[in-house]
């Protein structure tokens, strides 16, 4: 996404075109201005903000000032290094669950379009798990194992797979019918060439936009199951375990969670912008579908 | 090439050949009817000539080309491609006879991917079938974008800068690449302005004697399937009713559906007066109830009762002249038909 972003924001035409591209655009640069802010901030969080886990006793709940820019919670922890340090876990379950979701969907989403036989099993088993509720599957997954940031990587790429592949296997069907693959495969183009040079380029505008909104939705379900104590560990501050355990001082400390409240909020809301951005800009024939 | 030790043996051949498509329906999907898209469609063609198709629309024409193609499986029948029958072989056993029949495409536009450079596209068989690699294929991309036309520069540029005629010379370089010996045309100029399709006309003309190509030439358009083709099949739901040499059918037009087709088309001349003018009423019945008997009995003004009820063998009535018409039966003196109402 940030990578897109940068392509978007640094057009090569300099000053007036890039003026031109975000006044087009504005939704994928707002959008990815605001991703490309929040990364910089996580990835410098150490260095800006501090410790997330050093308890200062004495500063316990205190309102945001100058010294504690967003305020401290009940145990006097930074809330300001502690969302910083959350907006870690949640852009790299963004990324790695959208990556992770296009990659194994991609795949899987040619063969089915490709393989009748393939299709057949595929497709069945992909209802099969768009059946079973996300956040039920994940935290299923989580009490069978130990938590940590991995297995709620897997719990919550299981459930958008499926997604992935209907819309990879729906434009694998209608590109096949295209006259070029025919005239491709009557001058003898076949198995895998035809499939990466002449079909896998046409999947490649709807799934980036796919991507945007799972990675949104990945996000939202991480914090979630942080919030209810399935996510990733307490030790590793995540906006939905901040979220959760400022919950019993809401009423003296609305600060720890409405804070990395509102970043997550910011954060989604950007992710889903850029995705509305890329679609109406990479397809305008998807665009009245979603 | 092993099957062209039968020396004679046509091109491309094609006997009784039956594609139908089933309709399905109802929530399981169940068969619910059949489209007879072709209804047993026989022919040859030898090197260097050219069977021109004609028909309507959905007379079946399209599948005809796509079918000897194996762009579709045939329901039965025979596909004989130099004497090699390629009928019934899957995808993987007909991959290295592709080499031998190439096509051209329609949509100049659509037949063309747009993600490909011109030169890709052009090598791209030669590619598959280890013709030729690196500096030797851009070499005999070179010199095949020479033979149709266009400037060899161009190799790099994409199909969307392109205009429509040169895309359809860039679909024929395509063609040419693997050295075939039959080329399957389907509408090749319909899709371009009236001003280049002679040009690219001609061009498959000279290509033909230069290479000896056998065409399958398929089009709605009488006046490019004279101007190109040696013998004529004209179609009418799924079936050859007519097949002809180009001189004799267009002289002596035998089935009454061929006599209308002829005199549907337009002549470019204002003091031309049609003396006997054949205008048939109706619409194509559906390929998917197709009438019994001869299916042209519901709009032919000359049908007799037995027209419902039998189906007209295609017979040859004079040398080299075949029609499937009961009331034009073999030996019988070809005459001027009379209507029936």
């Amino acid at each position: 996404m940030v990578a897109i972003a940068a392509e978007v924001t640094g057009s090569p035409g300099w000053g007036q075109r890039i003026g031109t591209a975000i006044r087009r655009n504005p939704t994928i640069f707002v959008g990815g201005l605001i991703l490309v802010i929040l990364t910089v901030m996580a990835v410098l969080a150490p260095w800006i903000a501090g410790d997330p886990l050093k308890l200062t006793p004495a500063q316990r709940l205190r309102p945001p000032s100058e010294s504690w820019w967003f305020g401290t919670d009940q145990f006097g922890r930074d809330v300001f290094a502690r969302t910083l340090h959350g907006a870690q876990v949640s852009l790299v379950v963004g990324l790695a669950v959208a990556s992770a979701a296009s990659l194994v969907g991609l795949t899987l989403g040619l063969l089915c379009g490709y393989l009748r036989r393939v299709d057949a099993i595929v497709m069945r088993i992909m209802d099969g798990i768009m059946a079973i509720p996300s956040i039920l599957l994940a935290i299923a997954l989580i009490t069978l194992t130990r938590p940590g940031l991995a297995i709620v990587l897997v719990a919550i790429v299981i459930p958008e797979v499926p997604r992935v592949v209907r819309l990879v296997r729906s434009v694998v069907l209608s590109i096949r019918t295209q006259p070029y693959i025919e005239s491709a495969i009557a001058g003898g183009t076949r198995g895998a060439k035809l499939m990466v040079r002449h079909i896998l380029p046409n999947t490649v505008a709807p799934l980036i936009v796919q991507a945007t909104y799972i990675s949104a939705s990945a996000m939202l379900v991480e914090a979630g199951l942080s919030f209810l104590g399935a996510g990733v560990p307490p030790e590793i501050p995540s906006w939905g375990n901040i979220i959760s355990q400022g919950r019993s001082f809401f009423q003296i400390a609305p600060w720890s969670i409405l804070i990395p409240g509102a970043f997550l909020t910011l954060t989604v809301l950007a992710v889903n912008m850029l995705g509305d951005g890329l679609r109406d800009r990479l397809d305008p024939r998807l665009s009245r579908r979603m | 090439m092993n099957g062209k030790t039968a020396g004679e043996a046509p091109s491309l051949e094609v006997r009784n050949l039956v594609k139908h498509f089933p309709i399905l329906g109802g929530l399981l999907q169940r068969q619910v009817g059949t489209v007879r898209a072709l209804d047993g469609v026989s022919f040859s063609i030898r090197r260097g000539e050219t069977l021109g198709v004609v028909g309507e629309s959905g007379c079946g024409k399209s599948t005809v080309g796509k079918t000897v193609l194996k762009l579709l499986d045939p329901t039965s029948g025979e596909i004989l491609l130099g004497g090699v029958d390629v009928t019934y072989f899957s995808q993987r056993d007909m991959w290295p006879h592709r080499r031998r029949i190439q096509t051209v495409f329609q949509d100049p536009y659509s037949s063309l991917n747009p993600r490909l450079t011109a030169g890709t596209i052009v090598g791209e068989p030669l590619e598959n079938f280890g013709i030729a690699t690196g500096a030797e294929r851009q070499e005999r991309v070179a010199r095949l974008f020479e033979r149709v036309g266009l400037r060899p520069e161009s190799m790099r540029r994409y199909t969307h800068e392109f205009s429509g005629g040169q895309r359809q010379r860039l679909g024929i370089a395509k063609a040419l690449a693997v050295n075939p010996d039959v080329i399957v045309a389907d509408e090749p100029v319909s899709a371009l302005d009236v001003s280049v399709r002679a040009q690219v006309l001609n061009l498959l003309i000279d290509l033909q004697e230069e290479y000896r190509l056998a065409y399958l030439m398929i089009s709605h358009d009488l006046a490019v399937v004279r101007h190109i083709s040696h013998r004529i099949a004209v179609m009418y739901l799924g079936r050859i009713v007519e097949l002809a040499d180009k001189r004799s059918l267009f002289t002596m037009p035998l089935h009454p559906y061929t006599e209308a087709l002829l005199a549907a088309a337009p002549v470019p001349d204002p003091k031309h007066k049609s003396g006997r003018r054949m205008i048939i009423q109706g619409d194509v019945p559906s390929p998917a109830t197709p009438p019994p008997g001869c299916h042209f009995h519901t709009r032919c003004p000359y049908a007799l009762p037995v027209c419902r009820a039998e189906v007209p063998p295609l017979i040859e009535v004079a040398p080299g002249h075949r029609v499937a018409c009961l009331r034009r039966p073999a030996g019988a003196e070809p005459a001027p038909l009379t209507p029936t109402i």
